[in-house]
């Protein structure tokens, strides 16, 4: 079980992943070496389940962002297994998430270009199994972007 | 936009910090079989250019008291449409809202909201969201399950 330390170490380090571990221990009022142990933890009982680096995949010539929605034909039981084992075999997707509503599942995609854009989607994506129907966003920009929750 | 040509040294990098991004590199450099200095250089290399944009925590938010994650997708109101600079502006102030993304299709923004749960989201909805200058259609997906992947890291990839 989480304490309060423990709480609001997670919150200081998602609303600021990137500062170093001095700073925030003074933020969640507690020494480095508390820290350490504190963030160990957290990361063996599975509280942290990762940390990764952000990658700008526009500084590696990504031009192109979409997020992709699809709706699944449910009638197959094996349906959403298989999609997303499916959806991780492409290397172009970032991120894949699954939804309760009108959507099933949720893809980023990127790309280089239009051109790349559309192999991939012909290619990759429209052989994707058990898809009833799917939409696309095209991201224009983001305007925002935290991993923080209120406080 | 200067674009950074990796090689396959450096995608082996990133591909080896995308599994977790706490490693020095000293441990990659084992990993990889490089000497540490070498793998310094090039992470400082990857980070200067911007590659490497920061961190990313991947928590179990419900161990955090926010067990709610929802995706909305929002289309301004045609009538009277009132400025994106007012909408944006708007948006981002709410301290429920992870994600704003100006998006072209059939929403015109993509919202992330994290909630602490349903009866949350539903209020930070009707008192927030919906009282947006401008706001229109809005279709919400609560999310299930989510999975990050390291992305197009493989030196096989057609560049």
């Amino acid at each position: 079980m989480l304490d309060d330390t423990d709480r609001r170490i997670l919150r200081h380090l998602l609303a600021e992943p990137d500062a170093p571990n001095a700073a925030l221990a003074e933020r969640a009022g507690v020494t480095t070496a508390t820290l350490w142990r504190r963030l160990d933890r957290l990361r063996q009982t599975g509280a942290i389940r990762a940390i990764r680096p952000r990658i700008d995949w526009r500084k590696l010539g990504y031009e192109v962002e979409v997020s992709l929605r699809f709706t699944l034909d449910k009638s197959n039981p094996r349906a959403f297994d298989e999609f997303t084992a499916a959806a991780r075999q492409v290397a172009e997707v970032t991120e894949i998430q699954s939804f309760l509503g009108s959507v099933d599942f949720r893809l980023s995609v990127i790309a280089r270009d239009m051109a790349h854009w559309q192999q991939i989607y012909r290619e990759k994506i429209l052989t994707l199994p058990h898809v009833a129907d799917s939409d696309a966003l095209m991201m224009v920009s983001t305007v925002k972007e935290t991993q923080g929750v209120p406080i | 936009m200067n674009v950074f040509a990796p090689d396959a040294t450096d995608l082996a990098i990133l591909r080896q910090l995308s599994q977790d991004a706490t490693q020095g590199a000293a441990e990659i450099g084992r990993a990889l079989g490089l000497a540490q200095p070498a793998v310094w250089r090039r992470i400082r290399r990857l980070t200067d250019a911007g590659v490497i944009a920061g961190r990313r925590v991947e928590l179990d938010h419900a161990a955090l008291g926010f067990g709610v994650t929802v995706f909305l997708g929002i289309r301004l109101a045609a009538k009277g449409r009132a400025s994106l600079d007012d909408f944006e502006r708007a948006v981002t102030a709410i301290p429920e809202v992870q994600v704003v993304q100006h998006v072209l299709g059939q929403f015109d923004y993509r919202l992330r909201i994290t909630a602490r749960d349903i009866p949350d989201f539903e209020r930070i909805l009707r008192r927030r969201i919906m009282t947006l200058p401008g706001v229109g259609q809005v279709e919400a997906n609560v999310m299930l399950s989510e999975e990050r992947r390291p992305g197009p890291l493989s030196p096989l990839t057609p560049l």
